[in-house]
Order: structure tokens, then sequence, then C-alpha cells
């Protein structure tokens, strides 16, 4: 277990630093020069050269790579080019916003999708079941930053009672904060209610007529408790699993519905930055989600194993 | 089924607590409103500037936060675009034009209490125009030689070549005055010595200004406590921002297509002004077909600048002739050089070789006017046989690389946003290519004189100019699309440099 363990670490060690490399050529390939974008179409050659060496640009790619990499292990992010602060600094601010946003919307998919999925599983090809059929493939049709729009017309524009977008900072208050996500958490939260109805649907389908579901039945339990407190529970695990896959995907969607709601996340910084080409933001912010990316599938594979004693068995 | 309902009441209960609590507050804000006039405000903006310092920046947006509200300059810039004495209280000119005298106002303090002195001024003039100045405008200081402080309060430029622009420039936010010891955090912390002290930066939300109480200048009372500058960079949440009273004003909303929604909203002023943004139609001189001026003057003529303006800006907008907007001094109407007029266009191309049109490609950036404008115009030259394909770039980045800097484009479209640039034509390399040593003469004219009267009737013969050789296809001047509630005066109408200037803004009783 140990063993696997440390190769699996090692693995992950080493996808984070070819990926690493990747983000640094790829950037470095973008066409624009972050030197010209700051100084405008005015500036003259010798300030763009002055500019550039300000910058570190005028060093070789692979010293740069180095030195990024070096500080990066160091815990130092790097400036960022336009706001002239440490990038560590803004991606914490930016995640302060985009976390809550990510598990709120988690929150409310699952709240949504169980029980959609558990009673569509229950009816299963009754009317429920297409009703709720239809509205998942809906909400995974329409697409999150539209959903937000219309929520914006509807509780700000046209009834007044929630804030059009933007966000007041945790020091507003607790519940001024999660008052402006609670609009976008919905908004991102739909798509995902869709995935996980169908997910939750299927995986209670799958076990409701196991021996142990029927055990139960038997035993005199109603139809409700069999299934809520037999069948559910061992549905759970593939439910949980798209979750963990989806975490990534809401904070990667969260891009657009945080530039409808105005909302100083980490997406919008990263749409911010490519905009203004400033790539050491990028970069960081680029290898944070990487680094998610590959943290979330380590922690799924690392599941399995503790799920399933056949796998641990093989890999010995 | 009993946990459903359940769950599903209590989302219902959470939503409606949330929206009653921020019923609540909006119903007590409100009357927080009547008791006194307010003295807060929140000022929406589409872009975040890129740092606070506009000394070593391009981004409009930067001095649309700090110039005039934080930071001041030698001179300024009314909104009527004259200049006027700022930090310099007068000035006298030599008669060869190559010495400036400034008289400094005494007692001017920076907001970290540093005393505002001929030292300073020269340190401020000194940092722009140095070997390793990255101000973006360092141009403006090329033609000063020697700078010389006889005492605290009086400032002597000595100039290499005589330079009748220089007291405009020396007003632009990328010339204001900064303080020695504060100079160089002024990207995160602007320390300057206008009405306004900068408090704080939300970044990716806004910028918190408060009222300088040692303002120098104790003709003008500014009645604003706080200021606030948020960012919202679409359209639809600009708008929505509004209705809900979230930003009391956008100087420059983004949507002209949104304008009419505001309409029945009594609360709401729309104030439709102009800018210096002029949407123009670059075409690369050097490449053939473009190289010939009657394709170019054809295709300015292909141009019908009304429906322009009707399809990109929804009829907000005024056609121009020529690189130069309604707003500059000694402007001159010269859209009726080229009018539209289809049927000499087709004549015009096929006297310059083309009767059957020809093919090529717009670089389009991928913002809205310039998409649209583009589509407007794909569709005009092809009623005299043009073919334009229309292939989008990514403005800034790619467009700054690959037209502006390798000029690797036929035709691209972008609006220049800085105010009196028609100088661009006479600089070497510029994106169009253009060469002609007699406008480079005049614009040379306009430097050797401080003659107002003699400087904009040489403006005029630049802009005639331009006009009759059509080195891009002058569409039209952005307006400034200003919407706010009705109760705050002191916004600038018209936008002669790009700005967002406080120190009027008032909350009317």
């Amino acid at each position: 277990m140990i063993s696997i363990l440390i190769r699996r670490i090692l693995s992950l060690v080493i996808t984070l630093l070819v990926v690493s490399l990747l983000i640094f050529t790829v950037m470095d390939l973008l066409p624009g020069d972050p030197a010209a974008i700051m100084l405008g179409t005015s500036a003259s050659p010798d300030t763009l050269a002055a500019l550039r060496t300000q910058l570190g640009l005028d060093q070789p790619l692979p010293v740069r790579y180095l030195a990024w990499l070096a500080g990066v292990f160091r815990g130092d992010l790097g400036q960022s080019y336009t706001y002239g602060v440490p990038v560590a600094g803004l991606i914490a601010e930016r995640l302060a916003v985009t976390i809550p946003l990510a598990l709120m919307a988690i929150v409310l998919s699952v709240l949504v999708a169980v029980p959609l999925g558990v009673q569509a599983a229950r009816k299963h090809n009754g009317v429920f079941d297409f009703v709720a059929g239809l509205l998942s493939y809906i909400s995974i049709a329409v697409p999150a930053f539209w959903v937000g729009l219309l929520l914006i017309i509807l509780f700000s524009t046209t009834l007044g009672l929630m804030p059009a977008g933007g966000f007041p900072g945790w020091d507003a208050g607790f519940f001024a904060g999660l008052n402006a996500l609670l609009m976008p958490a919905v908004a991102l939260a739909l798509p995902q209610a869709g995935v996980l109805t169908r997910v939750a649907r299927a995986a209670v389908l799958e076990v409701m007529n196991e021996d142990f579901v029927r055990t139960a039945r038997a035993k005199g339990l109603s139809e409700g408790i069999a299934i809520w407190r037999h069948a559910v529970p061992n549905a759970m695990v593939p439910v949980v699993t798209m979750l963990g896959l989806q975490f990534t995907f809401l904070i990667a969607g969260a891009v657009l519905v945080e530039n409808v709601f105005n909302l100083p996340g980490l997406g919008r910084l990263a749409y911010q930055a490519l905009s203004q080409r400033d790539i050491v933001v990028m970069q960081d912010v680029v290898l944070f989600f990487s680094g998610l990316v590959i943290l979330m599938n380590f922690l799924v594979d690392l599941a399995y194993l503790l799920i399933d004693p056949r796998l641990r068995a093989g890999a010995q | 089924m009993g946990r459903m309902t359940f769950w599903g009441s209590a989302t219902i209960l959470r939503s409606a607590a949330f929206g009653l609590m921020t019923a609540a507050g909006l119903f007590l804000t409100q009357h927080g409103a009547e008791a006194a006039p307010k003295t807060a405000i929140t000022v929406g903006m589409a872009i975040e500037p890129a740092g606070l310092d506009p000394t070593i920046a391009a981004p409009v947006a930067i001095g649309q936060v700090t110039w005039q509200n934080i930071f001041e300059g030698l001179t300024t810039i009314d909104k009527a675009g004259k200049v006027q004495p700022q930090l310099a209280e007068s000035w006298q000119i030599s008669e060869d034009g190559l010495t400036y005298t400034f008289k400094l106002r005494q007692g001017v303090k920076f907001h970290n209490g540093e005393a505002f002195d001929s030292s300073v001024a020269k340190f401020s003039i000194d940092r722009a125009r140095g070997a390793d100045s990255v101000n973006p405008q360092k141009r403006y200081f090329a033609s000063i030689d020697t700078i010389e402080t006889p005492d605290a309060s009086t400032l002597v430029l000595k100039l290499k070549q005589p330079a009748g622009s220089l007291l405009y420039w020396l007003g632009w936010p990328s010339s204001v005055m900064v303080e020695p010891k504060s100079a160089a955090d002024n990207k995160t912390t602007p320390i300057g010595t206008g009405p306004f002290k900068f408090s704080g930066w939300a970044k990716g939300s806004k910028v918190d200004l408060a009222k300088n109480p040692d303002y120098w200048n104790q003709a003008v009372s500014v009645k604003l406590d706080t200021a606030a500058f948020r960012f919202i960079s679409d359209a639809q949440a600009q708008a929505a921002a509004l209705k809900a009273g979230d930003v009391d004003a956008f100087p420059e909303f983004g949507a002209p297509e949104l304008i009419k929604s505001f309409e029945g909203d009594k609360r709401l002023a729309t104030v439709i002004g102009n800018t210096e943004l002029k949407v123009v139609a670059g075409m690369n001189n050097t490449r053939k077909p473009f190289g010939d001026k009657k394709v170019r003057q054809a295709l300015m003529m292909a141009v019908d600048r009304a429906t322009v303006v009707e399809g990109a800006w929804s009829g907000f907008g005024t056609p121009i002739g020529s690189h130069y907007t309604p707003n500059d001094r000694g402007y001159k109407d010269l859209t009726g050089v080229y009018s539209y007029d289809p049927e000499k266009a087709k004549a015009l191309l096929a006297e310059a070789g083309y009767p059957n049109g020809f093919t090529f490609t717009m670089k389009a950036p991928q913002m809205a006017y310039a998409q649209r404008t583009s589509q407007v115009l794909q569709a005009m030259f092809a009623e005299i046989g043009v073919t334009m394909n229309i292939e989008t770039t990514e403005f800034p980045a790619k467009w700054v690389a690959d037209v502006f800097k390798a000029g690797d484009y036929d035709m691209t479209i972008v609006a220049h946003a800085e105010p009196m640039d028609i100088d661009i034509y006479a600089r070497d390399p510029y994106y169009f290519n253009y060469k002609n040593p007699a406008f480079n003469d005049v614009l040379k004219k306009v430097e050797a004189t401080s003659d107002p009267a003699e400087q904009e009737a040489l403006y005029g013969e630049a802009q005639t100019i331009l006009a009759n050789d059509a080195p891009a296809l002058y569409l039209f001047v952005m307006p400034k699309l200003g919407v706010w509630d009705a109760r705050v005066k002191g916004l600038w109408e018209n936008e002669p440099i790009p700005s967002n200037v406080l120190t009027d803004v008032h909350w009317e009783e």
C-alpha cells in the first residue's frame, strides 16, 4: 500500500513538472508582447526595451522557466505585470470567492439532484422520471452564463431583490457575501444538477433490486425507508466520484459565470490575465488549475484503492 | 418523499429569507437618502486599470480612475479640451519658443504630506524622459533639453526645438506630477496632489477614493466624501447594475443597443456626448492595391458613414472625414470630400485598373464595434465589386503583434483613443505605412509655432491632406454614452481626454 502511494505521488510530481513546462512554452508561444500591451501604441522602441528589461522578459526562455520553477518551489509565484503585486496573494484573494462559490454550487446541485434522481429511479419510466429526465437534459444543455443573465433580469432588474453582480467582500459580512454568491451558485449548480440527477438515477436503479434492498423491504420497512436507508447510501459511490470530477469543472466553469456576475474570482483573474498577457499570472493560474485536476484524479484513484480490495491486491 | 419536500421548502425558505433581507436593506438605504444629500458615489467602468500609475502604462482606464482625482499636472485639460493652469500657476514662453518658465503654485502638498516644489516637478519630468523611463508618451518630452530650478517655485524648461503642443501634453495623465519617495509604489498605492486620496483597491472589483481634506485648491468645494470605481466588463451586467442601483453612474456605458432600455426609467438620465475615439479602418499603404490612392478613395466613396454608425453603434456616433474629432481645436467637417457614391467609386476603381474589383482580408478585433463595422463595410464593398473577407483577431495582444508591429495586414479597424493624435500619420514606422512629406511638414510647422490660431489653421491643412489621401477610411467618432442617476450632477458630458473627473460631482438636494 505504502509503495503504491509513493509511486503515485512520484508520478504526480512528474506530471506536474511536465505540465509546468508545457504551460510555460505555450504561454511563450502566445502572440502578443506584454510590454507592448502595457505601453500602448505610442511607445517608442527604447521605452519598450526598458520595460522588457524591468519585467525580465529580455532573459532567454530556459532561464525564465527555471527562475519561475524555482520560485514556485519556494512558494514565490512572481509578480503580476498589471497589478504589480505578488501573484500568490492575488490567487488567494480570488479563491476566497471561487471556492465558496464552487462549494455552494455543489451543495445546491446535490440538494436538487439526489432527491430528483432517487425519485426518478423509484418511478422509473413513469411521468415523474420523464419530466425529471427532460429537466436534467435541459439544464445540461442550457449554458450557465445564460441562466445567470435570466436570474439577473428577474431577481435584480425586475424584482430588485438581489444584487445584480459584484462582490462586497467577506468583511462586509458573512451574509452579504453569501447573498452575492447565491445567484451565481444557482446558475453554476444547474448544469451540475442535471448531470448528477442522471448519475444518481442510474446508480439507485442499479442497487434498487439488489438482494439487500429486497431484504430490507421484506423486513417490513416502508418503500421510502428501504430506498433512503439502504439503496441510496450504496448508490452514492458513483455520485461522489462524479462530484470529485465535477469540482474541477465547476472551478473552471466559473470563468463565464464570474464574468456575468462580475465576481472577482479566479476564473475572471485568468480571463483578465489572458487578455492583458499578464503571463506570470496566467502561468500560475493554469498551473493551479492543472494541479487541482491532477490532485482530484489522485484522490479519486486513492478512494478506489480504499474501496476496492481487488485493486490493492492487483497492484501488489 | 417526506425528505424531499422538506429539502425543497428549505431552499425556498432560504431564498425568501435572503430576498427579504435585501429588500429590507434597500428600503433602509432609500429612506436614509432622503434625509441628506449623499456624499458617496459609485462609478462604473468597463475595464479595470492595469496598475494605478498613468506615467508608466498606457491603458486609458488608469487615467480614468486617477487623473484629476488623485494626480494632477503642471497644466490640465478642461471639459472643453482647453489647456488650463494647475500646479503651474502661470508660464512665460520665450520669443523663440525654446524656453518655458513656469511659476509653480506654493503650499501644495502630496497626500503623504510631502511638499510640491520645483525639485519635485523636475524629478517627475526627468523620470518620464530618462533612459530607463517606461512612460507611454515618452516622445512628448523628447524636445526638452535641460530643466532648471532657479528657486522652489520656478521651473525652467529649455527645449532643443520648439514644441507648440508642450503645454497640452503636460496636461495629459502620463505627465502628472509624482513625489520622489512614493513614485515607485504609485502602481499599487498612488500618491498625488489631487482632491481625492487613494484609499483601497479590491482587485478585480473596485478602487476606493476618499476626499483629501488638505486639498490646495480652496476655490473648489469638493462635495463627495468617498468615491468608488467599480469594474463591470459585461454590458448586460452594466445595465443590470445601473437598474438595480448598484452603481450610480456609468459615464461610458458599453452597449448602445441597450440605451433604449433606460428610456422608461425616470431615475436614470441618459447623456450622450462625444469622445476622442476615432473609429478608423486603417489600410496597409505599402500593400497592393492599397498603395494606389485611387483605390483608397474608391473604397472611401463606397462607404455610407451614416449607415455604418447605424449598423455598428445603433445610430450613436458622429461621422468624420479625417483623423480628427469635433472636440479638437481647428476641426473641419470633411465628410463631404469623398461622400457616399458607389457609381463614382466603381468608375475610380476601373480607372485604377480594377474594373472587376479585388479581394482582400480585413483583420477585425473582437470588439463589438469593430465586428459590426466590418460586416457593414463588407456589404458596402460588395456593392462596388470588392470582396472583403473578415478575419477576427484578438485585441490588444494579437492585434498589436500582427497588425501594429509586424504590419501584416490589408485592412483593419480600431478606435484610436488618444486625443489629438493626427501626428500618427507622420510617424515612421506606423502601421498605416503612410508616407507623405507634405503632411509631415505641416505637422512640423504646428510644433514650430505656439500661436493657437496658426496651429488651428495648420491642423485644418493636415486634416484636409488626410481626407484627400485617405490612408485610412475615416468612419465615426464614438459617442460617450453616459447613464447615471438623474440626481448626480457634475460629470463631464463630453470626453476631450479619457477621464472621470470627480471634482465637481455632487448629488442634487
